[in-house]
């Protein structure tokens, strides 16, 4: 059997280069794994509101249609908020790009089993809600391409996009985000939009 | 069987909107509610406000921060009993000093029919509250508009999370023997 991609080298590589992209990442490992790749203002790790991470990148990419937003997230955050899959894939944003990277197990409680290792297909279920791409992905090659779609720009853009990327389960040490969220909140804004938000 | 008129002029929701509209809301979340029924019609014919469908109300909380991080305002239009469904999203608000309005109409509150909408609607205000969001209540449309005004100005430039409760004296209870008789008017 070919060999698991690696969570951390998947995200390396989607966030190496990553021009003007906005990043939303959920909580726990892929809030690890972003920081790993380079603590970034233009990156919102999450400490908790779980089953949210999506949404919040569909505001984000409402509200910013000529920016790309990328959200990293697990498979038990995306499956407690399966509900956006529907709102999300309703309302079309082309410019948003969800990652799932699916390990199979809850990473930060234990390690117990989520219900894609029951055969649960996260991809299936983000097709049928209506995402205009829908992709399964096990190989570097698959990654690849997979980067390509998130960095394409204007109306070569096909979100939003929903990529269930199968990783292995290997616990990794902790890089720890800021965890002050007005400090995340505000360096991401004034990253964005400008010094003159933090005096409005 | 008449066909319901989905707005009526003078109703509390034309200066509702009027707000919105001044205060440059972008986004409205929301899980309908009939109490709404007129705000949201307004506000799905302007062109400059995205009425975003939502599944469950707590997806209005996430969406909203997402949009208060990239530069746009928005509202959460919902009934009271999804109240009970944003709780430990709500963290995300207070833990993050965003500013989030939630218009909640009122069900469970005066001259409720329904046993089943009172253990939410008797709990909307102590739950929002227990979460740190900072509740007005609004019994009359007066009252409607002048706290929505207020709390639209106080969720935004302080930067903490609102709601205001519209009472069921102002939105009228559901009247389910009308409706059992086949009378939706």
């Amino acid at each position: 059997m070919k060999k698991a991609l690696h969570r951390r080298e998947v995200v390396n590589n989607l966030l190496g280069d990553r021009g003007d992209l906005l990043v939303v990442a959920g909580l726990g490992a892929p809030a690890w794994d972003i920081t790993a790749a380079g603590d970034h203002p233009l990156s919102f790790p999450l400490w908790g509101a779980m089953g949210g991470a999506g949404m919040i990148g569909l505001g984000l990419a409402m509200a910013q249609p000529q920016r790309n937003v990328l959200v990293i997230t697990g498979d038990g955050e995306m499956l407690m908020g399966l509900g956006s899959l529907a709102v999300i894939a309703a309302h079309k944003p082309p410019n948003l790009f969800i990652v799932v990277l699916d390990n199979e197990h809850y990473g930060e409680t234990g390690m117990q089993k989520t219900v894609t290792a029951m055969g649960v297909d996260l991809a299936g279920m983000a097709k049928s809600a209506g995402f205009t791409q829908s992709l399964l992905v096990k190989s570097k090659a698959e990654v690849g391409s997979l980067k390509d779609e998130i960095h394409k720009k204007g109306r070569a853009r096909t979100g939003p996009l929903f990529a269930q990327v199968k990783v292995d389960s290997e616990k990794l040490a902790v890089v720890l985000p800021p965890r002050e969220g007005a400090y995340l909140k505000n360096r991401f804004r004034i990253a964005l939009l400008g010094h003159a938000v933090a005096l409005a | 069987m008449k066909k319901t008129s989905k707005y009526s002029p003078g109703h509390w929701s034309e200066p509702v909107y009027g707000l919105l509209r001044e205060h440059q809301i972008r986004q409205v979340a929301m899980v309908p509610d009939a109490g709404h029924a007129q705000l949201i019609s307004l506000c799905e014919a302007d062109k400059t406000m995205s009425v975003v469908r939502l599944t469950s109300e707590e997806q209005g909380v996430s969406l909203l921060a997402g949009a208060w991080l990239g530069g746009e305002k928005g509202i959460l239009l919902m009934q009271s009993s999804g109240v009970g469904n944003c709780i430990n999203m709500l963290s995300l608000s207070t833990s993050c000093q965003l500013p989030l309005l939630i218009l909640v109409t009122m069900r469970g509150d005066h001259a409720e029919f329904n046993p089943s909408q009172v253990p939410m609607g008797n709990a909307t205000e102590a739950v929002l509250a227990a979460m740190g969001v900072i509740v007005r209540r609004a019994d009359t449309p007066e009252d409607v508009v002048a706290e929505v005004s207020g709390a639209l100005s106080m969720a935004y430039h302080t930067s903490r999370p609102m709601a205001v409760l519209i009472g069921q004296k102002v939105t009228g209870a559901k009247d389910f023997h009308k409706l059992s008789q086949g009378d939706f008017e």
